[in-house]
């Protein structure tokens, strides 16, 4: 195996407003390897000065795009390198990338489930790259993804999940919106607790393996509650972004 | 870097003034303090709380909780870098020197590596140069409260000169060996040793 390691120039291929905040870059990669769901890759912008940011992403897309990767960026405001991504990079902006890079929170379709995903904000990300691998592959393992956003308008990949969903009768997905309901809401209003964790182990059944990924307020209550609820701790796999995100 | 490739538009407004040379290769300056974990955190009661250190030592020795707090302790103030690219500068520590664990026991001349081992079967090695003459301690407290548990509390080796993965959190002892062992992340792509000054990220570099 290649060393996932060298930089190299991507070029952005297309870029997709996903809500507000969070818009979704195409790269097309010239020494592409497949990655696993989960994984990431570093992005380092440089100056014209030689000053050096560097952040990491988490892939969004499937690993079977053969050449291209996908990466879903929240514009932190502050933050030199998100805000990059939202008020400059246009198609066909270069940028240096390296990876993939990471070999812990990951999941292919071989190893098997259920499968719960718990997420808040953008840390869907890396869930959702583990989603679309797994339909994909065409994989019927039974999925949980509960799903934490502020508001109905902050859910990212909304209209993509409804249709996994609806395509999928082994695919759950639970929203909740934590700051504001619209009028007819029919997921969760509230921030995770135990109740809502009873609700999504029960749609998947069997002891499941685990992926988290949010804030870490949002991970430590999931995780805590899943293993109140005999939730095997080695089968929970956690990534958190605290205020400073990425 | 000869072969530097400069990103249309970018000016890098997050440059920070005057702390430049604190700042290693790739790290930006953030004034929070994210938590970063593999899993769950564990949650040890302090009753059954030990520390321990074993391996190719003379005689092996453990602390309880509260003969831990009796140690003689010290603060550090010290700059940490995390591998997912944040540097916090003079986080204050108060903790138990490595070097004062190790009066307790007499290495074995053959002892060259430790590894740390914390609650919820998380290890690091380290070579035993990198965890002496002041460069490790084992902290439980952080900024002046008790360290919490989401940040590897009661108790976080912390080995500040290493990406702070080395700083194993709820830690319980350090075993030390003949021959290296990588730990947990060291085994999952990142790197053996993790100097940030030398952007000792991942595995092949």
């Amino acid at each position: 195996m290649r060393a996932p390691l060298a930089w190299q120039i991507a070029t952005v291929t297309s870029i997709r407003q996903e809500t507000a905040t969070v818009r979704s870059f195409t790269f097309a990669v010239p020494d592409w390897q497949p990655h696993l769901a989960g994984q990431h890759y570093d992005i380092r912008l440089t100056a014209a000065d030689g000053y050096q940011a560097q952040r990491s992403y988490s892939i969004a897309s499937e690993p079977m795009r053969i050449g291209e990767i996908a990466l879903t960026v929240e514009r932190i405001e502050g933050g030199e390198v998100s805000t990059y991504f939202h008020d400059v990079a246009t198609v066909g902006e270069r940028i240096e990338i390296r990876g993939p890079i990471g070999g812990y929170f990951v999941w292919e379709a071989a190893m098997g489930g259920p499968l719960l995903l718990i997420a808040g904000g953008s840390g869907v990300v890396p869930l959702m790259s583990m989603l679309r691998h797994r339909a994909g592959a065409g994989a019927k393992i039974p999925t949980a993804l509960l799903f934490s956003s502020r508001r109905r308008d902050d859910v990212i990949y909304f209209d993509e999940l409804e249709s996994l969903r609806a395509a999928d009768p082994t695919l759950h997905v639970f929203h909740t919106l934590t700051r504001e309901q619209p009028p007819g809401w029919s997921g969760y209003g509230r921030r995770i607790d135990r109740s809502m964790l009873v609700d999504v182990l029960a749609a998947i059944g069997g002891p499941p393996r685990v992926f988290v990924c949010g804030p870490t307020l949002l991970v430590e209550a999931a995780t805590e509650g899943l293993v109140g609820l005999a939730v095997d701790p080695s089968q929970i796999r956690t990534e958190r972004f605290g205020p400073t995100g990425v | 870097m000869t072969d530097r490739f400069v990103t249309r538009g970018f000016e890098g407004r997050g440059r920070v003034p005057g702390s430049a040379n604190r700042i290693p290769p790739g790290q930006h300056e953030i004034k929070d303090f994210p938590v970063l974990s593999a899993g769950p955190t564990p949650h040890t009661p302090l009753e059954s709380w030990t520390f321990a250190i074993e391996g190719l030592v003379d005689q092996p020795v453990s602390w309880t909780w509260p003969e831990f707090l009796a140690l003689p302790a010290q603060e550090y103030v010290v700059d940490i870098s995390c591998v997912t690219k944040w540097t916090h500068l003079d986080m204050r520590w108060y903790g138990v020197s490595v070097d004062l664990l190790l009066e307790h026991v007499r290495l074995d001349p053959k002892a060259a590596f430790a590894i740390a081992f914390g609650d919820g079967g998380y290890t690091t090695n380290l070579p035993i140069p990198d965890l002496v003459n002041g460069q490790a301690f084992v902290a439980y407290q952080y900024d002046g409260q008790p360290l919490s548990p989401p940040h590897g509390g009661p108790a976080r080796m912390v080995v500040p000169h290493l990406y702070f993965w080395k700083s194993a959190k709820w830690v319980r002892g350090i075993r030390f060996v003949e021959l290296d062992k990588p730990g947990f992340w060291e085994s999952l792509g990142y790197n053996n040793h993790g100097d940030p000054w030398k952007e000792e990220r991942y595995s092949e570099e």
